[in-house]
């Protein structure tokens, strides 16, 4: 296999950890909605947990993207 | 194939080039400073002619000056306690000049200066010394029971300080690389649609379809600055936030 083709498909494979960060995403803001819709009012305090989670989930999907770059750039 | 005469250059826009003439490049004065300069130079001035009306009705600068201060010395008492109001200047200092950062990225012909790991690390390191440093004062040796949460059962301590002290210690790692990782990836995510444009514009197999095609990644990229205006400020928000979330470690331990 040439080196172009596998740096291909090693970033490929790099941004499958992406699947899992969506799932974590989609769970964070599902709860948010839930929790803001049963108790209204508590929605500012909720809603900057739910922003920080997000933020902490996010961080895993670039570190996989980082990795993807560097196989693809470096 | 037709693409390769327009490569992607995604990494080429995070180069640092020495400006202000042969006076910068004979001290090694980047971009990255001179952006540094700009942002620090802006933050003083926000402050400066926000603060100086104090008009009971505020004008627009002065309100983006409330706004800010008040809103990071709320977020300082609620997530440190009292103790916070201490460490609000640190906080507030850190999160303008990542916000400023961030923000002054987003300008045409403008450089990140937090797409650069070690602007980033250098931050986080900060953090990361004041918070052990503020823990060992106020506590003293006392802070090494950070590591051994109580109640814990004592046949596990084998396991729960080494993994207590991994998780402290990749601290400044998560803090820099989240910031440094986001900017990186907005920018490359513009580089590449603003080379779509190009290429298919350019394209010769698809000919006057392609100039209208390139409406498509043309749209992409202006949405695209929408959201990074969004991560931007959240950014921002986190790097204060989590500052905060540390220091509240410190100061009461658990």
């Amino acid at each position: 296999m040439d080196v172009a083709a596998a740096k291909a498909l090693g970033a490929g494979i790099a941004v499958i950890a992406l699947a899992g960060v969506g799932i974590g995403i989609g769970n964070i803001f599902s709860a948010l909605v839930t929790s803001v819709a049963r108790n209204p009012s508590a929605r500012d305090q909720v809603f900057g947990l739910g922003i920080l989670g997000f933020a902490l989930t996010e961080a895993v999907a670039l570190f996989a993207l980082l990795i993807a770059f560097l196989i693809l750039f470096t | 194939m037709a693409a390769e005469e327009h490569a992607i250059d995604a990494l080429g826009q995070f180069k640092l080039t020495t400006a202000l003439g042969p006076l910068g490049a004979s001290v090694n004065f980047t971009q990255s400073n001179l952006m540094m300069l700009i942002s620090g130079l802006l933050i003083l001035g926000l402050m400066y002619f926000g603060a100086r009306p104090q008009a009971v009705v505020p004008g627009r600068l002065q309100a983006l000056a409330e706004m800010a201060y008040e809103g990071i010395r709320k977020m300082c008492i609620d997530q440190i306690g009292e103790e916070g109001k201490a460490f609000f200047p640190f906080v507030f200092t850190l999160f303008m000049f990542v916000l400023i950062g961030n923000l002054l990225g987003l300008l045409p012909f403008s450089f990140t200066y937090t797409s650069h790991i070690a602007v980033t690390l250098a931050l986080a390191m900060t953090v990361i010394v004041l918070v052990t440093v503020v823990a060992l004062r106020i506590h003293g040796l006392h802070f090494f029971s950070y590591f051994f949460p109580t109640g814990a059962p004592k046949l596990l301590a084998p396991i729960i300080i080494p993994v207590e002290i991994i998780s402290y210690l990749s601290r400044p790692v998560s803090l820099s690389i989240r910031l440094f990782a986001n900017m990186v990836a907005g920018h490359v995510m513009f580089e590449v649609f603003a080379s779509f444009i190009l290429m298919m514009a350019a394209s010769h197999a698809l000919g006057s379809f392609g100039v209208v095609g390139a409406v498509g990644p043309m749209v992409l990229n202006v949405l695209l600055m929408g959201f990074e205006l969004l991560v931007a400020f959240l950014q921002a928000y986190v790097f204060a936030i989590l500052t905060c979330i540390y220091l509240h470690d410190a100061v009461h331990l658990h």
